[in-house]
């Protein structure tokens, strides 16, 4: 199982929050080849879904372009300290990994 | 008349099956990953492959990436679209040997506006696209030069 995402909920004065999130991936683009000569297969996040307090706020399909432990920056509307911001990822060989994180 | 619950799960099934053929299941909570986009090797394509009217350039996408990116293997990246009705964001890089890295899909509860680190094969515009619901595709580009590639390859 993969390292657990760091996610950092910052709320901002004005209601909303900064939320950053760093994931631990290798995003393998498929393009490399290995010692051995073969190409190591791609292996990367295929979906993401962040929620605030249970309910999605955005999702999103990725390709082998976004990089090595994705960083992901997004705002949310309208967020107190307290609140559970959740972040949920799948990846194209089935693994998953979902982490929460309180707005401080 | 039904025999047995064996007979109902088995007609159940089959109902189902012809439904969902149908197309009257309501889909999954999210579309099936988007192989044909993410496997497309230009914009053009990708667009295309998204099946969105051709991407108009609009100084109301903003998009924020360095001008030299000394490691094409995280290039920081950010866009935004402050008009209304905003539903993807979308973030392309031309020269990748997969042009598109991500579809934001932002529900009301966000700010229009995501950042992101992307991997860059070698110098290449750098395109984010904003679908509104009306339709319309905006983008915005610029050119980062990268001074070592990132894709590995």
């Amino acid at each position: 199982m993969s390292d657990p995402m760091r996610i950092r909920a910052q709320a901002q004065p004005g209601g909303g929050a900064v939320v950053r999130v760093l994931m631990s991936h290798e995003m393998e683009t498929g393009q490399r080849t290995g010692a051995d000569g073969k190409v190591i297969a791609a292996w990367h996040i295929t979906e993401v879904v962040a929620a605030l307090n249970g309910k999605t706020v955005w999702s999103a399909q990725w390709g082998t372009a976004i990089s090595k432990n994705p960083f992901t920056q997004f705002t949310l509307k309208s967020a107190r300290p307290g609140d559970k911001v959740s972040v949920s990822w799948v990846d194209n060989r089935g693994d998953k990994r979902s982490d929460e994180a309180v707005i401080a | 008349m039904l025999q047995s619950r064996r007979d109902m799960l088995a007609r159940s099934a089959a109902v189902g099956a012809m439904l969902a053929a149908a197309g009257v299941l309501p889909a999954r909570a999210q579309a099936a990953w988007n192989k044909a986009a993410f496997e497309a090797r230009s914009v053009d394509d990708v667009i295309k492959a998204l099946g969105v009217a051709k991407p108009v350039e609009s100084a109301d996408v903003l998009l924020t990436a360095p001008d030299i990116a000394e490691n094409g293997a995280v290039v920081p990246v950010s866009a935004s679209c402050a008009l209304p009705g905003l539903r993807k964001l979308v973030f392309m890089i031309d020269k990748n040997p997969t042009t598109l890295a991500a579809v934001f899909e932002l529900g009301d509860a966000v700010e229009p506006s995501i950042g992101t680190r992307i991997k860059m094969a070698e110098s290449s515009n750098v395109v984010a696209a904003a679908l509104l619901a009306d339709g319309r595709v905006l983008f915005a580009q610029k050119e980062v030069k990268v001074t070592l590639g990132g894709c590995g390859g």
